[in-house]
Formats: C-alpha cells, sequence, structure tokens
C-alpha cells in the first residue's frame, strides 16, 4: 500500500478517527496549536472545550467508564500537562482507559527549560500505565495506536503521548491501525483451564461460600456483568460488591449483599470474615475493602480471577490465582460448572443464608428521617425512586456523600455509577458527569456532591452551559467536610481542625451566574418536590440541599480493624469515639 | 520457603532499549519500595535492540512475586526471569580496586591478589589498581583483605548473571 504522507497534526486526528474516537475533551495553548488548527478545519471529531485540565480527564473518564470506549484528553505543554497529573492518577488507580495527548515544546528546545516546557513524560511515568514522548515522526501513527492499544487492554489505564510542535508540523507517514503490530504487550485473557476446574471443585465443597467482585467486571463488559449475574444465581452463591463493581451485579437481587469494606454492609463485611470459599473476581483487596490484613477472613480457601498478574497475591495471599479477563474466565467457570454438574451441599448453602439473614436483619444502613431536618441518606433514597424509570447516571465527589450514594442508590446495571475510588480525588464529580452526559445526551446525569468537593472543579459550570448539558448536580451540603469532620470526631477527641465550610457561596446565584438553574432544598416536606423540579427542568441544575450536618457515615470498619468490629453508629451503639493509636496513623 | 524471610534474587529482564526504560524499572523499584542491591543494564541484541537488565533484589516470596509480575507488566518488557529460582546460574561482577600502600602492605596486596587471580592493570610506585573478576562474595571478600593494606577506591559493574546449561531465557 502506498503510504500517506501527512502533517503530524493531521496523523494525529487520523488516528483519532480510525481509533473510532468521536469526542475529545482539552484545552488549547502555544505547543498544540497546530492540533487545535487541525480540529478547526474538520468536523469528525467533536471538542469540548473544559476549564481546567484536570476536568478534562474526570471528563474523559467519566465518558470512558459510560461507555466502555477510551477517553480522550488534549492539553498544551507545561502547565496543561501538570494540571493533568490529579486526573490521570485517578484513572491510574480505577484503571480507566484514558489517552491523553500533550503539547511539547519543539524537539530541539527539549532540555533547556523552554518556556512552558516540562519533563511530562518524566512527572506522569508513575502515574501513567505508559507514556510515548514522540520524537521521530516515522513513529508517529505507530505510537498513537499503541496507545489505544495499551490504554484499552489489559487491565485499562491511561496512556500519556507528549507531542513536540515540530513533530505536529512535520510531515509524517500514515499507517492504518491493522498496519500495526504490537510486539511486546500482549496481555493473556483465556484463564487457565486446569486452574479453573480446581477453582470450581473448591466453590462445589463450600459451605459457606463468597462472590467478592469489584471494577474488573464492569471493565470486562456489560457481557462479562451477565455471565457473573447467571453465574452467581446457578450456584446460589451470596455476593457482595466493592465501591468500583458496583452495578455489575442488580442491587435488587436477594443473593446481593450490598458493598463491603469500610462502609460497606455488616452482612457483607461478616459474610467475607466468616466464609469457608472466597471468589474474588475483579478485585484486588484494597486496605478499603480488606481492614486489617491480619485478621481478614482468617478461615477461608481464596480463588483470585484478575487480568493483571500483579494484583494477584499483592496484599493477601490466594490459594488459586487465575490471570485472565474476567469474562472469558466466568464464560468457562458456566460452561464447565454445567458440564460437571457441580451443585453446592443445598443443606449447608440453607444453613449459611440463614446466617447471612441475621446479620441481615441488623438492618445496618436504617436511619430515621425527622419531620424537618432533611437526612443525607434520604436525599439518595428519593432520588433513586423518582429515577428508577429512567436511564440514569450518578457520579459523586468525595466523601460522606459519595458514601451515602454508594449504600443507598442501588444500581442494577453496570456503567451508570462513576466515582473516585482509589485516588479518592475531590473534584471528580462535576467533571466527571460533564463526560457521561457528553456521551449520553438524553439520558439523566445526576452529580452527587459535598460542600467541599464541589469548589475543586466549579468552574466545569461554564463548560455545563456552552453545551448545554443537563447535569443535575445535588449538594449534600452539611456545611463540613463531613468526612474529616467524621475522622475528627472519632479519632481526634472532636477536634474539628479547619473542617467547616466557612464562606460558602450563595449556589443558586452562582447557578444563575453562570447561566442555569439554581435551587435550594432546607426542609424535608420539599424534597420530592424540589427534586422532582429538578428533574423536570431542561438544563443544568444546582441543587443545594441543607442536610443534617452531626449526620455520621455507617456502618464503619475502623482503620486497623478487622471486619467484624464494625461501627453500626447512631442508630445502635451511638457514635462511639475509637480509642486506637494504630487508627490514627492509618488513612 | 517461610512466608515471611527475606531472601536475595537475581532477576532478569529482557527490555526493549528505548529511552526512558531504564527510569521505568527503577522508577517501579523506588515508587514501590522495592529494594535493588545491584542493577546492570547494557543492550544485548543490537539488531532487535534489546537490552538486559539484571537486578539483584531482596524480599519476602510474596514480594518477590510482586517485583516480578510488575516488571512483566511494563511494556516495553519482553520477558523476565529469576534466576535464582530456575536453577542453577553463573553470576559474575568485575570490579577495579585501589590501592595506596608501600613497602610490606604494597607486598602483602600483591600476594593476595594472586590469591584471588586479581591482575595489576595500573601501577606506580605507590599504588595498584586491581582488577577482579568473581561472583559477588568473592569480590566482598577481597575488598575486605584490602581494606588494612590501603584500599582508597573500589568501582564495581554490578552482577551479570546467566542460567547454567542449556536453559534460556
Ligand atoms: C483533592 C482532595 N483533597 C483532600 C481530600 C481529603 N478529603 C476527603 S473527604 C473530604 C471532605 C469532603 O467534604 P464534602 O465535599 O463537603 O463532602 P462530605 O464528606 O461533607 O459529604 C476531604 C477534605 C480529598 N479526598 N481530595
Ligand atoms: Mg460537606
Amino acid at each position: 500500500m502506498a503510504e500517506r504522507i501527512l502533517s503530524g497534526s493531521e496523523v494525529v486526528l487520523q488516528a483519532l478517527v480510525d481509533q473510532g474516537v468521536e469526542v475529545v475533551f482539552g484545552y488549547p495553548g502555544g505547543a498544540v496549536l497546530p492540533l487545535y488548527d487541525e480540529i478547526f478545519k474538520q468536523n469528525r471529531i467533536r471538542h469540548i472545550l473544559v476549564r481546567h485540565e484536570q476536568a478534562a480527564v474526570h471528563a474523559a473518564e467519566g465518558y470512558a467508564r459510560s461507555t466502555g470506549k477510551v477517553g480522550v484528553v488534549l492539553v498544551t505543554s507545561g502547565p496543561g500537562a501538570t494540571n493533568a497529573v490529579t486526573g490521570l492518577t485517578d484513572a491510574l488507580m480505577d484503571s480507566i482507559p484514558v489517552v491523553c495527548l500533550t503539547g511539547q515544546v519543539p524537539t530541539h528546545l527539549i532540555g533547556n527549560d523552554a518556556f512552558q516546557e516540562a519533563d511530562t513524560t518524566g512527572i506522569t511515568r508513575p502515574c501513567t500505565k505508559h507514556n510515548y514522548l514522540v520524537k521521530d515522526s516515522a513513529k508517529l501513527a505507530r505510537t498513537m495506536h499503541e496507545a489505544f492499544h495499551v490504554a484499552s487492554s489489559g487491565r485499562p489505564g491511561p496512556v500519556v503521548i507528549d507531542l513536540p510542535k515540530d513533530i505536529l508540523v512535520a510531515k509524517a507517514p500514515y499507517l492504518e491501525p491493522s498496519q500495526v503490530q504490537h510486539r511486546t504487550y500482549n496481555p493473556v485473557v483465556k484463564g487457565d483451564r486446569g486452574q479453573i476446574e480446581e477453582a470450581l471443585e473448591l466453590l462445589a465443597s463450600a459451605k459457606k461460600p463468597i462472590l467478592y467482585c469489584g471494577g474488573g467486571v464492569i471493565n470486562s463488559g456489560s457481557q462479562a456483568c451477565k455471565v457473573l449475574t447467571e453465574f452467581t444465581r446457578l450456584t446460589g452463591v451470596p455476593i457482595t460488591l466493592t465501591l468500583m463493581g458496583l452495578g455489575a451485579y442488580p442491587a435488587s437481587d436477594k443473593q446481593y449483599l450490598g458493598m463491603l469494606g469500610m462502609h460497606g454492609t455488616y452482612e457483607a463485611n461478616m459474610a467475607m470474615h466468616d466464609c469457608d470459599v472466597m471468589i474474588a473476581v475483579g478485585a484486588r483487596f484494597d486496605d478499603r475493602v480488606t481492614g486489617n490484613l491480619d485478621f481478614f477472613s482468617p478461615g477461608s480457601q481464596k480463588v483470585q480471577i484478575d487480568i493483571d498478574q500483579s494484583s494477584i497475591n499483592k496484599n493477601v495471599p490466594v490459594d488459586i490465582g487465575i490471570v485472565g479477563d474476567v469474562g472469558h474466565v466466568l464464560e468457562d467457570m458456566m460452561k464447565i460448572w454445567k458440564a460437571k454438574q457441580h451443585k453446592i451441599e443445598a443443606k449447608a448453602l440453607d444453613s449459611w443464608w440463614d446466617e447471612i439473614e441475621g446479620w441481615r436483619g441488623k438492618h445496618c444502613l436504617s436511619y430515621k428521617q425527622p419531620k424537618d431536618i432533611i437526612k443525607p441518606q434520604h436525599v439518595i433514597r428519593r432520588l433513586h425512586a423518582l429515577t428508577r424509570d429512567r436511564k440514569t447516571y450518578i457520579t459523586t465527589d468525595v466523601g460522606q456523600h459519595q458514601m451515602w450514594a454508594a449504600q443507598h442508590f442501588g444500581f442494577e446495571h453496570p456503567h451508570e455509577w462513576m466515582t473516585s475510588g482509589g485516588l479518592g480525588t475531590m473534584g471528580y464529580g462535576m467533571p466527571a458527569a460533564l463526560g457521561v452526559q457528553v456521551a449520553h445526551p438524553d439520558a439523566t446525569v445526576i452529580c452527587f456532591t459535598g460542600d467541599a468537593s464541589i469548589m475543586m472543579n466549579i468552574q466545569e459550570c461554564a463548560t455545563l452551559t456552552q453545551y448545554r448539558l443537563p447535569v443535575k448536580t445535588v449538594i449534600l451540603n452539611n456545611r463540613y467536610m463531613g468526612m474529616v469532620r467524621q475522622w475528627q470526631q472519632l479519632l481526634h477527641g472532636s477536634r474539628y481542625s479547619e473542617s467547616y465550610s466557612e464562606s460558602l457561596p450563595d449556589f443558586v446565584k452562582l447557578s444563575e451566574a453562570f447561566g442555569f438553574t439554581g435551587m435550594t432544598c432546607n426542609n424535608a416536606a420539599d424534597l420530592d418536590d424540589a427534586l422532582t423540579k429538578m428533574l423536570e427542568i431542561d438544563g443544568p441544575v444546582i441543587l443545594d440541599v441543607a442536610v443534617d450536618d452531626k449526620e455520621n457515615c455507617y456502618p464503619m470498619i475502623p482503620s486497623g480493624k478487622p471486619h467484624n468490629e464494625m461501627l453500626l453508629g447512631a442508630e445502635t451503639t451511638g457514635d462511639e469515639a475509637i480509642d486506637s493509636d494504630e487508627g490514627m496513623v492509618l488513612v | 520457603m517461610k512466608e515471611t524471610e527475606i531472601s536475595k534474587h537475581t532477576i532478569s529482564v529482557l527490555v526493549d532499549n528505548e529511552a526512558g526504560v531504564l527510569a521505568r524499572v527503577i522508577g517501579l523499584f523506588s515508587g514501590r519500595g522495592y529494594n535493588i542491591e545491584s542493577l546492570t543494564v547494557a543492550e544485548v541484541d543490537a539488531s532487535s535492540h534489546q537490552s538486559r537488565i539484571t537486578v539483584v533484589t531482596s524480599g519476602t516470596p510474596m514480594v518477590i512475586e510482586q517485583i516480578k509480575a510488575q516488571l512483566s507488566r511494563l511494556v516495553p518488557v519482553h520477558k523476565v526471569s529469576d534466576l535464582t529460582l530456575s536453577g542453577p546460574c553463573v553470576e559474575r561482577e568485575l570490579a577495579l580496586v585501589k590501592v595506596i600502600a608501600s613497602g610490606e602492605k604494597r607486598v602483602e596486596s600483591l600476594r593476595i591478589a594472586d590469591i584471588f587471580k586479581a591482575r595489576a592493570v595500573d601501577a606506580t610506585n605507590s599504588s595498584f589498581v586491581f582488577e577482579i573478576i568473581g561472583s559477588p562474595e568473592k569480590i566482598d571478600a577481597f575488598i575486605k583483605l584490602m581494606e588494612p593494606l590501603g584500599l582508597s577506591e573500589t568501582s564495581r559493574t554490578g552482577v551479570a548473571a546467566i542460567s547454567r546449561g542449556t536453559l534460556t531465557m
């Protein structure tokens, strides 16, 4: 085939088109002007102008998580790239496929402390899955295609391509994606058959089995979630999901025990603690999930399925570690389970479920909604009820409101829940919602945020207005950095050091200043009306809900404690101080 | 082996010889708090632009497994092989050792060099530079003996290693 010679910028744009990219979230600057010029001349790729580069990455993450596609970011050199670092780290921690194009000073100036030069590949090496600096035009097209391959295959993650300005201007040959072979990076997707058989025999012999599933199932795709659901029903095993895994299994199902971990349900954590066979699927035994490792599920044999070999045996040694794409492995598990006519002994399983029902009987997520003052949990529950018959996507910021959203909004489908799990990035919610809304213009997109978090990327209100993105932002306003206040109350003698939200803006006026609707709600009696009205408005809305400022998020496993030492909170034991020096040093 | 026992491992890593690949490997070790006892790198196949990194590290079995898994998932890495686990291997290091001494000490340093089959590759009236090749332990022993004899400077290459017999990476 005759080589097509294009300009570097044309190569980049053509590669994006050939990779199926429809939208890029970006912010221009000197080093990327040739690319912006190219964007100006075409209409195949839509550019969404955010108001801060961090938001560009979060928007791309929201886009990626809600579609299963790669999110694409374009930023300039120097400050553009450094501003993107938080977003890239966020995407790395949560395994979200993102390709981030950064401008760079021309190759002959690299290393000279040129204007807006930063060592972008050096800075982003630890916060990307991989990165490239393109110094040779001949490698530009190959690098573009390889970046998409690396970002989206295996365990997904962010990839940076640093593009010196002269490379964007110079002529370069174009290669189609099919002309590029990947020499080293070819992750295993099929699991080892022998190990899968062994794992199923273990499961079939279990008396107290549990499935513990995470974001890996969602990353594997809707089909993987479907097979997981079938497998769970076929085996009759209880299932719990991580914060990242919510939606991989329908929350309304009776076999679902709720989320596990620090703010997980009593039944999920107790079942994890007492189980005899644990099957971890696309979950990485994060410290927010395990609590104190010395006491984590002490009596169980463990199977772990993960596409990333390094996730296996990292924190918790497992008996069988299966490397492969969870979707493929689950398909095989289904087939073999049926073919071998495996069955878990019914009597044992029944008595395990009896035990679980006992724990469920604690109703660990219950709260009392008084007549006037609004409980934050109630806002989540009501909005869940009011959006049941709409296609709804939820994003959150970080703090108590995030945990309440995870606990109380029942997710029935994958790809509808976007939250910053691994990095816990305040400021994630609104830009992520923006990205989701771009991908799903007709869906209802709600961002649950806190009075402190919302201030961290508030500038994105302008992006919502510009592109008429009807994101509904609900502030659970407790006038505190609530999660910080909660830890200070429980671990630091109620010394509320710097955690009060002073000088908050008037969110109604602020919304109006940005050109959309702002609303408030201060009384439980008005809540449903306010939520309904918000949903009916054809445009962005910020709804500022004044919630109980003393409410704490329970259940809670304090840092350093085992699963079976959960605090159940106000309803049962009250807000007790946690007496633990060890807990104080942990995060 | 006990789960908590720390042992030393020699790991060979075959990588694409491209800009930044060493920084990725070193960054992985420093970022995750792994130990590097020695590290050597050089291109071993010019036609395919591949380099071989030999890293000597130590840790519990779980940590060593992590190190290998983390190395394997770096994009420019072709192969990772734990020479300590894969059977017997040859480990060699080269050291240049400068001894500044006169009189009896000078003569003694030559005698010991002879026993260790170290060569004097530079000499002045008051100094020698010895070149010694061997296992890291042998070099350690040599350096220790030279200490009281006027040892003034050492330069070591770090370990290069390869499996014995027909086994390849
Ligand atoms: C960028 C960033 N800075 C600091 C923190 C630490 N942090 C975690 S939760 C939290 C408070 C969040 O307050 P708010 O948004 O009001 O949510 P609430 O807990 O009150 O629901 C803080 C400061 C963080 N997670 N991210
Ligand atoms: Mg708050």
